[in-house]
């Protein structure tokens, strides 16, 4: 099966995405230790470093663009959105009181200052206090607040909501037949259906998946397509998001998983071999095994969030490339790049929705299969 | 990873949790189900309808081929009365003509036989008639004639002679 393949392929994928960002990383640290007294160009790149890097992460009001206006100051375009905290009680305010992670914002005798995209507990000052490691050592209390990802994923919600459900309704108002943008919509709940559910999980068991494996293929579409507008919206390439997703897999493969599902882990060999003979092969294959059942949804997770991640690096990579040539030949060829490649994340916007859908099946598959065992071990 | 785990928030995890799971709920609920149970009924229907139009056509084919054996045997039917009814017909005309024919000879036969009779009958009564008259002829001239006993004698004698040659 072309499964391996795909999995040694991904894997190398992931590995050097990996690798890219690990690089990055240390780059951008050593960069932040220097970055006094450097010429006009190194303070730009760091700039557009800054910025990617910023936009990548979740943030607590929906800036639209932001620029530096004559006298120095920070002019944001956007709106704030509402922090909710737990801290001894719910506290719940506008991000507006933070001015953009500037200030420290005073709720009912408490301090609270963003860093490094969290927020802490402070004193009036807004200090906070890093050990060794560089870790923030102030209280962080939890966390609930509508960030622009909590907005988007809502956004998204909604949308699919009505726009699936005017689906289902038109076939009532229209004879059995989709109206609308549901022409668009019904044949590719068929495609999921028909191709990635079905013979994956088979004729028997497919129609309990169908929920989840629909909602989870529009869900991360729509979402990867949303991060694809000017809007700087990353919600697929966080690992948040992308945990909870691969979480439900997980919970679902193995809430569901059957009787042969369980044998498959546990005895893979069967009844191929007296018992005495398994059990120093058992010694090894069954931890393999059982390490399968976590590394499958983790693949999920890193996969979606590399992928996305690092489209949104190169796309604003090649943008950031038109300021820091500024020239004739460089900046529109790193345009048509830029162009290019946003062309290309559309598709991979795609192709990271059916993939997460259609492994999903496949592991949906190998958790309801009910069959007599041949005598196969499985390559992990 | 350990930048995954700095990235990591509680909160957005929150959210997505409560949000996918509470929107895969009503998706189920409000959109997948009526969606893929609107579907599979249309395609049982088409199913259906297909099944039924074949159904249809082959019913007609053998309702086209029962017409056409009907047809032929009908036609044959015909065919055999009509050439039965031929053969009857020249039968019951040659019959009649027999019996036609038969009546015929017999009325002539019968005729024949009468007119032979009739003949008969006259040939007698002439002959009766004729021997009457030859009697009365032959009387009156015998009254003429045999006035004298020789003459007698002699004729006597000529009708003994007769009846001795007979």
């Amino acid at each position: 099966m072309s499964r391996s393949t795909r999995f040694t392929l991904l894997n190398k994928k992931t590995l050097i995405l990996i690798v890219i960002l690990i690089s990055g990383l240390v780059f951008a640290k050593e960069k932040e230790e220097s970055s006094k007294n450097l010429p006009a160009k190194e303070i730009q790149k760091k700039e557009i470093k800054d910025y990617i890097m910023h936009h990548l992460q979740d943030s607590y009001d929906f800036s639209l663009f932001s620029y530096t206006d004559e006298d120095g100051a920070h002019v944001y375009f956007g709106f704030p959105l509402p922090i909710i905290l737990w801290d001894n009680g719910l506290k719940v305010f506008s991000s507006s009181r933070f001015h953009h992670g500037e200030t420290v914002a005073e709720v009912d005798g408490n301090f609270y200052a963003i860093s490094h995209n969290k927020i802490y507990k402070t004193d009036q000052a807004g200090t906070i206090i890093y050990d060794q490691e560089h870790h923030a050592t102030n209280i962080a209390p939890l966390d609930l607040s509508i960030t622009k990802g909590v907005l988007s994923i809502m956004f998204t919600a909604f949308l699919m909501f009505f726009l699936f459900k005017s689906l289902a309704d038109s076939y009532a108002k229209n004879g059995r037949i989709a109206s609308g943008a549901g022409r668009f919509f019904e044949p590719i709940v068929l495609y999921i259906r028909d191709d990635i559910a079905i013979p994956n999980i088979g004729e028997k068991h497919y129609k309990k998946y169908m929920s989840f494996l629909l909602t989870v293929f529009f869900f991360v579409w729509f979402l990867n397509i949303l991060g694809l507008t000017p809007l700087g919206i990353n919600v697929t390439g966080n690992i948040a998001v992308t945990f909870c997703l691969a979480l439900l897999t997980f919970l679902l493969t193995n809430l569901t998983g059957t009787k042969d599902y369980w044998l498959h882990i546990f005895d893979p060999l069967g009844t191929t071999m007296k018992w005495y003979a398994k059990i120093p092969l058992y010694i090894i294959l069954i931890p393999i095994e059982v390490l399968g059942i976590f590394i499958k949804p983790f693949s999920l997770l890193i996969r979606l969030y590399a992928n996305m991640q690092a489209g949104h690096i190169v796309l604003m990579s090649l943008i950031g490339l038109m300021f820091i040539f500024k020239s004739w030949l460089g900046s529109p060829l790193s345009f048509g790049l830029a162009f290019a490649i946003s062309l290309i994340e559309v598709l991979v916007a795609l192709l990271q929705a059916y993939i997460f859908t259609m492994l999903s099946a496949l592991y949906f598959g190998f958790a309801s299969e009910e069959h007599e065992h041949h005598n196969e071990i499985e390559a992990h | 990873m350990e930048k995954l785990l700095n990235e990591f928030s509680l909160g957005l995890f929150f959210w997505q949790l409560l949000l996918f799971v509470a929107l895969l709920l009503l998706l189920k609920k409000f959109a997948w189900k009526p969606i893929l149970d609107a579907v599979n009924e249309r395609e049982t229907s088409i199913k259906d309808s297909l099944s039924a139009a074949e159904k249809a056509r082959d019913e007609m084919q053998a309702v086209q081929a029962d017409n056409k054996r009907i047809l032929k045997e009908a036609r044959a039917e015909r065919d055999a009365l009509l050439s039965e009814a031929k053969t009857a017909s020249i039968q019951m005309i040659n019959q009649a003509k027999e019996d036609a024919k038969a009546e015929a000879d017999k009325i002539i036969a019968q005729a024949q036989e009468m007119i032979q009779n009739e003949k008969k009958a006259a040939v007698n009564d002439l002959k009766s008639q004729v021997a009457q008259l030859s009697i009365d002829i032959a009387e009156k001239v015998l009254q003429t004639e045999l006035k004298d006993k020789a003459t007698q004698q002699k004729l006597v004698k000529l009708l003994v002679d007769e009846i001795s040659v007979k």
